[in-house]
């Protein structure tokens, strides 16, 4: 399951996301991005490297199921 | 556009178009697909250059020149500003401009270019990259080349799908926020640095000084520190306190991938150039020169494999790259590491001790001895290396 969050409106298409991204899980257009889920290890490498806080780890949607 | 080319450059910055060039130059048909509606649009840059640098590459003009720089001044943690005399001018550009010139440079050679093509895959046969598929005008295509050119920046992904390990360490990425402002009344020809962990925690925050009293003001951080609190907020906070009224004329985010240049630069049908590479200077984080360099390396053997019809020989690229600058890349982290572990009292210290340096007997050369003699450390590179070809 997908655990990080764009916050809309607020990416500013800059790319560091995209340059310590692993899997190659981000998708980078002119002005469009996307996260694919299939490839996303929910790392949160992509969050730290966010120079605007675009980029959310979002806990709640985990709800009361654990990480294995 | 034709139905294949010789070479295709994807990304339309100072490396795209100089590998663009330099390739056409050797006579091989050239197309460079940028992903954007313009070339040199958004800029995210600082815009700082030396003049020893550009000159490589294009006369120095005033239609991309903001203004001259002939000084570095640096602003310790305790607000001791020490400012020291550059034996070599720098400018600070305006990259608008300068990209749109490189970009006219490489069609004045041959090549040609379309924007909003964004590639998102490549072609490869039998281990070979053959050329790349996009997406233009709502349609997804396809073009062949004989050798594909990734010039696609800090957010490269073409290299990735020929195979190469290109994503750098959270932490050797420098995330960063500038504005330009207007209404700023810095000396017109000084690069200020400040330095300190409230300011720019591992890294320095800099104004950079334009035209009419506007400047580019910003900084980078690691996400080692973008972990706890990122670049942006750090921005606003000296915003706040320097320039609470200053008009913003632009605000953006970027990235410096400050590393060492990747592993593997090249792979059969495919080089990588520029951000992409990881061809910035590490200390510095100036990358436009370096980018430039690596695409006129990468684009010449390109074209001279192409006129030889011998595409083996572009994998002496990696060692190409590594003689000019790679190597010294390698020193220049180094030195970066050791800078981001300098504690406050250790800048105070230097910026106290040139500060007793009268200023005709300042030089970059006596402010690093004095560095030095603080902490085996080489802090003023930092400025040195902006002029560094
Ligand atoms: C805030 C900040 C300040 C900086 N300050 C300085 C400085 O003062 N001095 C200095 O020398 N350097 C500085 N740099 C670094 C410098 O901006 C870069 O190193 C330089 O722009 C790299 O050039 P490049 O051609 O490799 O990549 P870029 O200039 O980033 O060009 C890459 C191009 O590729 C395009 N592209 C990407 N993906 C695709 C795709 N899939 N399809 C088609 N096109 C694509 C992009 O749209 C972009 O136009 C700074 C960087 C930042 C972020
Ligand atoms: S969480 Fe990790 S894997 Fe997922 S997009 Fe971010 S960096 Fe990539
Ligand atoms: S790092 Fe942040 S601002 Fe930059 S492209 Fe990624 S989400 Fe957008």
């Amino acid at each position: 399951m997908l655990l990080i969050e764009i916050l809309p409106n607020k990416c500013d298409f800059c790319g560091c996301c995209v340059g310590v991204c692993p899997e190659d899980a981000i998708e980078l257009k002119e002005a469009e991005i996307k996260i694919d889920e299939t490839l996303c290890t929910n790392c949160s490498k992509c969050v730290w490297a966010c120079p605007i806080e675009v980029l959310k780890f979002n806990k709640e949607k985990l709800g009361n199921r654990k990480i294995i | 556009m034709k139905n294949e080319y010789d070479v295709i450059v994807v990304g339309g910055g100072p490396a795209g178009s100089m590998a663009a060039r330099f390739a056409a130059e050797q006579g091989a048909s050239v197309l460079m697909m940028e992903k954007d509606r313009d070339i040199g649009y958004p800029v995210r840059c600082g815009e700082a250059v030396s003049k020893a640098g550009i000159e490589e590459f294009i006369e120095p003009n005033e239609v991309f020149i903001s203004t001259i720089i002939d000084k570095f001044g640096m602003i310790s943690p305790d607000g001791t500003e020490v400012v020291i005399p550059l034996e070599q001018i720098g400018y600070i550009l305006e990259r608008r401009v300068f990209d749109y010139e490189l970009a006219k440079q490489a069609a004045s050679y041959g090549a040609e270019i379309v924007t909003r093509a964004y590639v998102n895959g490549l072609i490869i046969e039998n281990g070979k990259v053959c050329g790349v598929k996009y997406e233009y005008k709502g349609e997804q295509l396809e073009l062949r080349a004989k050798v594909v050119i990734a010039a696609d920046g800090v957010e490269s992904r073409i290299g990735r799908w020929a195979g190469i390990k290109t994503h750098i360490d959270f932490r050797d990425m420098e995330s960063c926020t500038q504005v330009t402002a207007a209404n700023i009344d810095v000396d017109p020809n000084t690069l200020l640095f400040y330095f300190g962990k409230d300011v720019a925690p591992e890294g320095y925050f800099w104004i950079f000084p334009k035209r009419n009293k506007s400047a580019n003001i910003g900084l980078g951080v690691s996400g080692a520190i973008g972990k706890k609190k990122s670049s942006q907020a750090y921005l606003n906070k000296f915003m706040d306190e320097h320039y609470p009224n200053a008009p913003v004329l632009t605000r953006i985010a970027g990235g410096v991938p400050s590393s060492i240049t990747l592993e593997k630069i090249s792979a059969p049908g495919i080089i990588l150039v520029g951000d992409a590479a990881r061809q910035v200077n590490p200390l510095s984080g100036g990358g436009i020169v370096s980018g430039m360099i690596g695409g006129k390396i990468g684009g010449t053997i390109v074209g001279e494999a192409i006129k030889q019809n011998n595409l083996n020989h572009i994998l002496t690229y990696d060692k190409a790259w590594a003689s000019r600058l790679g190597k010294r890349h390698e020193i220049f982290n180094r030195i970066k590491n050791g800078i981001y572990n300098f504690s406050d009292e250790q800048f105070n210290s230097i910026a106290h001790a040139v500060s007793k340096v009268p200023m005709e007997k300042r030089s970059l050369g006596n402010l690093f001895k004095t560095a030095l003699l603080n902490k085996p450390s080489l802090l003023l590179d930092i400025a040195k290396v902006f002029l560094i070809k």
